[in-house]
């Protein structure tokens, strides 16, 4: 294989090789914080910042892990960083964190953070990995930002908490899609994710 | 001490545990090995057996680490060490893990055999951490934790078997080509959490 390059290395994940839409990862929490934007966000933020600096911890210790317990030292590392996240989650953004609950938990478990540290970051020096970790994060926020936007506008007609589309409780014309603040609503949104970026690229069909 | 719950309040945590709050299809845990490994009910059975047993232990364990040495004031007053919370869970179930398999090779092989490709997966499985994590957020005591541990996986491990069996009816079907695969098992899981949604009004 030729030496990855560095802008290939970042926007890949982004739409040629999403973590969520190609390679199934991950998807555990990207369903359940989506209903509103806000906690979106931040959970995006939340995995990007740990999806990258795991990956650039365990580059940097990569040549001192032994092969037969890699997987612990990866977990530690990402739980720590994981711990970092909540209780900073926890002073800063008291509401969102409890809007969140057990899913800022569950990054450690999420597997595009693990999938990374061990597919990439194992292999390739700590400013790649660093690049990598922030693509896939990126790529994971796109997959989320966009279910979030959905749910949010059409399940209440709002963005972001300010009203968008003004339901008829409130005097106004819209009448709220109350399937979207579901979750299962937000299988059927990735799923046509997914139908739509294997439209436009069909070499990521996977062979039945 | 231990206080049992009476069998009425355990049936119903039971219940609840397996349908009205499924894992799977209610608060989307797991789904990564829930997509992955549901194209055939055989490794489907095979590896939601695995998660009714490492739920059943690794909860009511978790539990126990909660309630004597990270609760706050459990080791000594003013001291709160539940920040470790995370990384102590995540430390007990790959440890579980590690035990029940090295268990199953010395003293079950023909089980190991069935369930051993599964074990590994499950220490990544977000439905095991996430029933932890649910476990402390509820504040359930020792008694209670079992049978949700319990509940919990068997509800996962049905939401499984049967994704498995549609999947594998659905080969027959002529799906459209960009939503073959993983965008029409989205599609389907979506109406099975719909379906499911029906059991949330029940009060037991």
């Amino acid at each position: 294989m030729a030496e990855p390059k560095a802008k290939d290395v970042l926007f890949d994940p982004i739409v040629n090789r999403n973590p969520i839409a190609l390679l199934v990862l991950g998807i555990c929490s990207a369903l359940a914080v989506t209903t509103q934007l806000w906690p979106t966000i931040i959970m995006c933020l939340a995995v990007t910042a740990v999806v990258a600096c795991s990956n650039v911890a365990v580059s940097l210790i990569r040549n001192d892990i032994p092969a037969s317990i890699r997987i612990i030292c990866q977990m530690t590392i990402i739980a720590s960083l994981v711990i970092i996240v909540d209780q900073l989650l926890k002073a800063y953004a008291f509401t969102v964190s409890q809007q969140l609950s057990v899913f800022v938990g569950l990054i450690i478990t999420n597997c595009i953070v693990m999938g990374r540290a061990e597919g990439f970051a194992m292999k390739e020096g700590p400013k790649l990995s660093f690049l990598d970790g922030i693509g896939n994060g990126l790529g994971y926020s796109l997959i989320l930002v966009v279910c979030g936007v959905f749910r949010e506008l059409f399940g209440s007609g709002s963005l972001f908490g300010y009203t968008l589309l003004n339901p008829v409780k409130e005097g106004g014309w819209y009448v709220p899609n109350g399937m979207m603040l579901l979750p299962p609503s937000a299988f059927f949104i990735i799923g046509g994710t997914i139908w739509l970026i294997r439209s436009i690229r069909p070499e990521q069909i996977e062979a039945d | 001490m231990i206080e049992l719950p009476t069998l009425e309040a355990g049936l119903a945590l039971f219940v609840k545990s397996v349908f009205v709050e499924n894992l799977a299809l209610a608060f989307f845990l797991g789904m990564c090995t829930f997509l992955a490994v549901s194209k055939d009910v055989k490794s489907a059975i095979g590896l939601s057996m695995a998660v009714v047993v490492i739920q059943t232990i690794t909860i009511p364990v978790n539990n126990l680490l909660f309630q004597f040495v990270l609760k706050p004031n459990a080791i000594g007053t003013g001291i709160d060490l539940s920040f470790l919370g995370l990384i102590c869970y995540i430390g007990v179930i790959a440890a579980m893990v590690q035990i029940l398999e090295m268990f199953l090779d010395r003293y079950v092989p023909a089980l190991h055999a069935t369930l051993g490709i599964f074990l590994p997966l499950i220490t990544v499985n977000c439905a095991i951490l996430g029933g932890s994590l649910f476990m402390v957020e509820r504040d359930y005591n020792f008694a209670e934790s079992v049978i949700y541990g319990f509940g919990s996986g068997t509800g996962w491990g049905l939401a499984i078997c049967a994704l498995a069996g549609i999947r594998e009816k659905m080969k027959y079907s002529d799906v459209p080509a960009g939503l073959r695969g993983l965008g029409i098992t989205f599609v389907t899981v979506g109406l099975m959490a719909l379906a499911f949604m029906g059991f949330s009004g029940i009060q037991l």
